[in-house]
């Protein structure tokens, strides 16, 4: 039986509060921004010679508009191409009042900057363990021997989704236009493309969409831990419960690969009305699926380091590695896929997507396929590097940050453009739900014991030798 | 070239050749090889073989294959002939990548599969028209055949190799390589 320590609790506490007063600060004085302030901010800029002073890290800024080559001539025709599409507003302004279009453009984006950071956090932890949940349903549907011995960590990160898919849910509706350009009535007037779909992206059905999906996942996740629960408590030869939890999963598993897959048009993919790709639903499961693995992975070294999971042995963690390996390659492949298609077929609707990225997130774009899928491949390659704990530690905060990252590529582009910069609200927002999370998953660590005994599989489990 | 007597042991059960091989290393006599149908888990460990290195040499060998795709294509598709291919004129490698990866990806496959598997012939000692080693054909449908030299302790290995459940014991001559 785990106690929820006080330190920990502390703790998150503490990541919550601090995390909490960092984005509301920020939030406020964003909201306090005036038309003026910006275009005082962009005389500045245009003095010290394009952004570095609120980009940062952006070195792809000075060449953004120099042409050098035929290649990048058409990359440039593409560009301008995508600036008609996303600077709506900009078009609706005559001439004259450009500068003061462009000052509007960025004043919003700068006030959307906290909602969005807001939900990539948001979203980022509801991700894990909706990507947990998966994870132990396929468990339970392939009747796995390996892995009961880490079912009670598995159904504790679950027990963060009811809370955090609602915030995500929430923080969208709440956000509304600041996230979501659609949920904006006068852009949607004047396009054409968006009023086509609206059938599908509009306010109510989103809401009822998003809420179909919760229950769904909540209702498997309660049942589930109810026979889990139960199943320890049964008689030696009563396996029903174990059954029961077999039948569920195999039908939740149907009811997620669905649902998954529309929440990442709806939550994610819809931030570009515009654009849609065909496997984003994959790409975002690959996404969740690695970072849960990973949390699983981290939360069970941490117990078993307080010498409270000694039934975890060395095999576990080698297989749990062996998942992060695999599925971190899955992400890049199906991320490789995504891009190549769009690439090389060149079609500007598709292709400013990614124009958007490589010019204005050049290093989080980039800097995301090392930390997802070069420095986690080759830590993680040797057999025996996978049964260090510190290993799988190092390697799995590099691919949780990276996929923090990827969700944030994701949002980012659409909501803030190139005003975009890790710093207080993003930073504050990740505290905050850290802090939520750990509070919760661990709250539910200690409402039972830490090894589920009664499963059919449990002493398979121990046993388990690789 | 002298000759070597050694003693087969057969054996019709993995598990029970397994417990056997535990046995016979306990009591430290030396094992030179065994010959099983089919691949028995653990039994490198049981018979106390260091681990493997083909793991190292496939990621050489990946590397080899990397390394020859990246230069055949910037040769062929940048340097020697450069074409314009879907509207993506190729003078730089690195702006062109995203067409030659699929080709980068395979070839690491291919040099690391191929020559994995051609090394572990190579080290394994079969090559073409080899003639097979396996002292008793029936190593190839059911049995397992334990082959422990003789120094003088023929009573002593027969009466160990009996109680470990061996269902043939035999004394060879054989040549040494």
């Amino acid at each position: 039986m785990y106690t929820f320590s006080k330190r920990l609790k502390i703790i998150s506490i503490l990541l919550f509060v601090v995390g909490a007063i960092g984005w509301g600060t920020s939030y406020l004085s964003s909201h306090g921004l005036t038309i003026e302030d910006v275009k005082i901010l962009l005389a500045e800029e245009n003095s010290h010679h394009g952004g570095e002073v609120s980009h940062g890290a952006d070195t792809t800024e000075t060449s953004h508009h120099e042409v050098k080559t035929d290649n990048e001539a058409h990359v440039a025709m593409i560009h301008s191409t995508h600036d008609s599409e996303v600077h709506t507003e900009d078009i609706r302004e005559s001439d004259d009042h450009g500068t003061d279009a462009h000052a509007e453009h960025v004043l919003h984006q700068m006030h959307n900057r906290p909602y969005a950071a807001l939900y990539v956090a948001a979203f980022f932890f509801f991700m894990i363990s909706l990507g947990v949940l998966a994870f132990y349903a396929i468990q339970y549907a392939a009747q796995a021997g390996w892995s009961p011995v880490l079912f009670r960590v598995m159904e504790a990160i679950t027990y963060y989704l009811l809370p955090g898919a609602l915030f995500v849910l929430g923080i969208a509706w709440w956000a509304g236009d600041h996230i979501f350009i659609w949920m904006d009535p006068d852009v949607v007037a004047h396009d054409e493309l968006i009023q086509a779909k609206a059938g599908w992206l509009n306010k109510t059905w989103f809401l009822i969409r998003g809420l179909i999906f919760i229950t769904g996942w909540s209702l498997y996740r309660y049942f589930s831990r109810k026979f889990s629960l139960a199943q320890d408590l049964a008689d030696l030869n009563d396996n029903s419960n174990f059954k029961n939890n077999f039948r569920i999963s195999a039908g939740f598993l149907v009811f997620y690969i669905y649902t998954e897959s529309i929440m990442s048009w709806d939550w994610i993919m819809s931030v570009d009305p515009h654009w849609f790709s065909t496997l984003f639903g994959w790409y975002v499961f690959a996404s969740m699926f690695v970072s849960g693995i990973t949390v699983i992975a981290l939360i069970t070294i941490y117990l078993k380091s307080k010498g409270l999971m000694e039934f975890v042995n060395d095999s576990h963690l080698h297989d749990l590695a062996k998942f992060m390996f695999a599925i971190s390659v899955f992400w890049t492949y199906l991320w490789f896929s995504q891009f190549m298609l769009i690439w090389y077929a060149n079609i500007p609707e598709e292709v400013t997507y990614f124009v958007t990225r490589i010019e204005d997130y050049n290093l989080p774009f980039f800097g995301m396929i090392i930390l997802n899928f070069i420095f986690p491949f080759l830590v993680l390659m040797n057999s025996d590097y996978k049964r260090v704990p510190w290993f799988i530690v190092m390697a799995g905060i590099v691919i949780l940050f990276g996929h923090y990252i990827d969700v944030f590529n994701m949002i980012m582009p659409a909501t803030v453009g190139d005003r975009w910069f890790i710093g207080i609200p993003e930073i504050s927002a990740i505290l905050l739900f850290l802090g939520l999370f750990i509070f919760i998953v661990f709250y539910a660590l200690s409402k039972a014991p830490l090894l589920a005994k009664g499963n059919p599989f449990i002493k398979e489990s121990e046993h388990f030798h690789y | 070239m002298g000759s070597l007597k050694v003693i087969h042991a057969l054996y019709t059960d993995d598990d029970v050749l397994l417990s056997a091989v535990k046995a016979v290393k306990a009591e430290k006599h030396h094992i030179e090889e065994i010959f099983t149908p089919f691949p028995v888990h653990g039994l490198d460990k049981a018979m106390g073989l260091e681990p493997t290195r083909i793991a190292i040499a496939a990621f050489m060998y990946g590397c080899v294959g990397l390394i020859v795709a990246t230069t055949m294509m910037n040769y062929i598709m940048i340097e020697d002939w450069p074409q314009d291919i879907g509207g993506k004129p190729s003078f730089s490698y690195l702006e062109n990548m995203p067409a030659f990866v699929p080709i980068m990806f395979e070839l690491t496959v291919f040099f690391a599969a191929h020559l994995m598997v051609i090394t572990f012939y190579l080290r394994s000692r079969m090559w073409p028209f080899k003639n097979a080693e396996n002292p008793d054909s029936r190593t190839t449908d059911d049995h397992f055949l334990m082959e422990i030299p003789v120094h003088n302790n023929e009573k002593e290995l027969k009466t160990l190799l009996t109680k470990t459940g061996a269902v043939e014991i035999h004394i060879v001559d054989k040549e040494a390589h």
